[in-house]
């Protein structure tokens, strides 16, 4: 059945309502359209972060799905091994169902803590899928930077200061990367499109191998941005090619979204309260800066895809 | 007796190393996961292991992961996932695991891992002490030594009981003593298949994340008002693996002929002064023990078996009767006061109505030798302190250039 809204309003539902994620916060979109993209059961798992702490306060659990959390830097590691644990009772005939894997992390718990384990597990083909919910900071523990907090961006470990304005560094970009590893599919996928993003987890479910998505889900509180207004915000990065949305399927890059009226970096940092600094007199030129390297490497991307 | 000859001669006599005896047991236990890392001294477990998955010996699913951190963690969810899953490690491996190891017993998962005694870093060294498992000894793992390569064989088979019990669930290390016993060939009696298939029966835990039908969530946030409870039962699982210990030993000893305790007493009855030891180095103690036997020294011998849960009633009982006792570590806590073996054995007998007098010896670290005439040394100052009647140095360290 194609995918639309209306069809993804009959998926299944996994994650219940209840959690206690902020109100306006992205990720609980991921879990949702992520899990809901397979009619398989699901077997989830997650790294520490707000994610992991904000469902499943004990004696309660917002996963509808059998859930496991391990620790904060290995959740790629530990759903390897569960996969193992599956591929082996199967192969003995303990376990006859058709069971999916998924490993959620934050940015934190995937492009820095966790990498290597998310590495390791993909190198090693497991039939997985990682997905990554990008929110830019270490959230959980009070809005630190990661390797995927974006240039200029306060943080409370690169705070804008009288001298220094946020972080010092580009983010890294972890789904060239992953796509790097050769693995049958990685996509960037983002909050601000769900029918994309349903869409990628239903094709990462379905390819035989390990599968990894990058998502971008914003932050109310670490972005210090009002909590409706998560979807504009990350239909903006799109639309300024800070966050494309893109796929690589066995090596072949494809754009799913080319904005017609491309914006600029000031369009889309200034509603957010951890680039205000950045417009203060003087910062024209770190300004400056930043819209240059994005705009490379949207062209960087666009020739990867061939375009 | 009769019966333990006729199942003895079941077994087959093979000359095996440490890690071939253990490698060999994992072949026997057919875990449905391994996921491990090489280090030395442990490298040939893994080594022989994937051999018997190359050649379809073993139904396992091997993970040839990228770290023992991630060896730990896939274990843990493998584990969790209802597959009876092993890994193996030494020294550094094992402290990279530390969070995990945690984690594991926190989340009651009988996992089993041979763990190779090799001193910690730095300096960096690749032989023996046990500064590894010692540094574990709060991580809520079962922690059971073995003399020799037939006992790493055995305690093998038995961990696995053990941590499995319904009364502990908790996970297992058997350790054995980095190059001294894990290259050393030896004559080890083994089991066949069946026999050990019988007698460890099949993987089964409360509730597994396989169950699709019935999910879990595994690994949640416990604050304030549930963690606290989770701890206190998994000290009381620790102290309900007592009993299960005993009780696998002896349906063990059927099997095998083989007898196996909390400690080994070697002359300890009627014995004045006694050394209390782990791993290989109780055999040459044996030895020295004998020798002083032969002058008319009333020496004796405890080779402490079970480190977690620390059988300390047994001790203390079987103990109580000798005058002053040597206690030999290899590893130092840094203290001040001791090793491991040594504090904890002397808080035990704290409430003795009469007490051994206590001293401790400091030995072999980073695989230092440890030779028939230090420990002699080490029984002749036993005796001095009998004499006196006073320790005067509680801590001492053998075999050490001044
Ligand atoms: C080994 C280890 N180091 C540090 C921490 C503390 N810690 C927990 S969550 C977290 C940050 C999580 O950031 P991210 O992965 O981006 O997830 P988010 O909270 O932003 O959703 C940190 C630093 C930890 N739990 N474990
Ligand atoms: S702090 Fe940010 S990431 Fe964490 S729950 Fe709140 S909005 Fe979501
Ligand atoms: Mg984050």
């Amino acid at each position: 059945m194609a995918l639309n809204l209306k069809t993804l309003a009959n998926r299944p539902v996994r994650i219940s309502s209840g959690h206690r994620a902020c109100a306006g916060c992205g990720f609980p979109q991921v879990i949702k359209m992520v899990l809901g993209a397979t009619e398989s059961d699901v077997v989830a798992g997650c790294a520490t972060g707000c994610m992991e702490v904000t469902t499943t306060v004990y004696p309660f659990t917002a996963w509808k799905t059998p859930f496991i959390h391990n620790a904060f830097e290995n959740s790629a590691a530990t759903i390897s091994g569960v996969e193992a644990a599956y591929q082996s009772l199967k192969r003995q005939g303990k376990v006859d169902k058709e069971i999916k894997f998924v490993a959620f992390g934050g940015d934190g718990g995937t492009y820095d803590i966790g990498f290597q384990s998310l590495s390791g597990a993909m190198e090693r083909g497991h039939n997985m899928v990682y997905v990554c919910y990008d929110n830019g900071a270490y959230m959980n523990t009070g809005i630190q930077r990661s390797s995927a907090t974006p240039r200029g961006s306060h943080t409370t470990t690169t705070p804008a200061g009288t001298v220094r304005p946020g972080k010092a560094q580009y983010r890294k970009d972890l789904t060239t990367i992953m796509a790097a590893h050769g693995i049958p599919y990685v996509a960037q996928a983002s909050v601000g499109n769900l029918v994309d993003l349903a869409r990628k987890a239903e094709k990462a479910f379905n390819v035989e191998g390990p599968a990894f998505l990058n998502v971008f889900a914003p932050c109310r509180l670490g972005w210090a941005i009002p909590s409706d207004a998560a979807a504009q915000v990350s239909k903006d990065a799109m639309d300024c090619c800070f966050w494309p949305i893109y796929e690589v399927e066995n090596g072949e890059w494809k754009i799913n979204y080319k904005p017609k009226n491309k914006i600029s970096m000031d369009d889309w940092m200034k509603p957010q309260g951890r680039f205000r600094h950045l417009f203060k007199p003087g910062m024209e030129d770190l300004r400056g800066e930043i819209q240059a390297e994005v705009d490379k490497q949207w062209e960087l991307l666009l020739k990867r895809a061939g375009e | 007796m009769s019966e333990v000859k006729e199942m003895a001669a079941k077994q087959e006599r093979q000359a095996l190393t440490g890690n071939e005896a253990m490698a060999l047991a994992m072949r026997q236990i057919e875990p449905d996961v391994v996921a491990a890392y090489p280090i030395t001294p442990q490298t040939e477990i893994v080594q022989i292991f994937s051999t018997y998955v190359a050649d379809g010996l073993v139904n396992t699913e091997y993970v040839p992961v990228e770290s023992e951190h991630s060896a730990m963690s896939a274990v843990v969810g493998s584990a969790a996932a209802g597959a009876r899953s092993m890994t193996a490690t030494s020294a550094n491996g094992l402290a990279l695991m530390w969070e995990i190891l945690y984690i594991a017993s926190g989340t009651r998962l009988p996992i089993v891992m041979p763990v190779v005694n090799r001193a910690l870093s730095g300096p960096i060294n690749i032989h023996c002490d046990h500064s590894d498992t010692m540094g574990a000894r709060d991580s809520g793992w079962i922690q059971i030594f073995s003399e020799n390569a037939q006992e790493a064989y055995d305690n093998m088979f038995q961990a696995i009981r053990i941590a499995e019990h319904p009364d502990v669930l908790l996970p297992a290390m058997v350790t054995t003593d980095g190059f001294i016993i894990s290259h050393g060939m030896e004559i080890v009696n083994t089991l066949d298949d069946k026999t050990i298939k019988d007698f460890l029966g099949t993987y089964k835990i409360p509730r597994n994340l396989l169950d699709v039908d019935n999910p879990i969530t595994v690994g949640p946030l416990a604050l304030q008002d549930f963690y606290f409870e989770t701890k206190v039962a998994q000290a009381d699982a620790m102290m309900k693996a007592k009993p299960v210990i005993l009780e696998i030993a002896e349906e063990y000893e059927k099997l095998s002929g083989r007898k196996y305790s909390f400690f080994e007493e070697y002359r300890l009855d009627d014995a004045d002064v006694a050394i209390v030891v782990l791993g290989s180095t109780a055999g040459t103690a044996k030895v020295v023990v004998d020798n002083l036997r032969k002058e008319g020294i009333k020496a004796g011998l405890l080779k402490l078996r079970v480190f977690r849960p620390f059988p300390y009633e047994e001790l203390k009982e079987a103990l109580k009767h000798v005058d002053v006792i040597g206690v030999l570590d290899r590893s130092d806590s840094f203290a001040s006061l001791g090793g491991p073996v040594f504090s904890e054995l002397r808080a035990a007998m704290y409430d003795m109505e009469t007490r051994p007098l206590v001293t401790n010896y400091v030995y072999g670290l980073g695989g230092r030798d440890i030779d028939l005439h230090m420990i002699e040394q080490a029984y002749r100052e036993l005796l001095e302190i009998k004499e006196t009647g006073k320790v005067d140095q509680y801590v001492n360290y053998l075999g050490v250039r001044e």
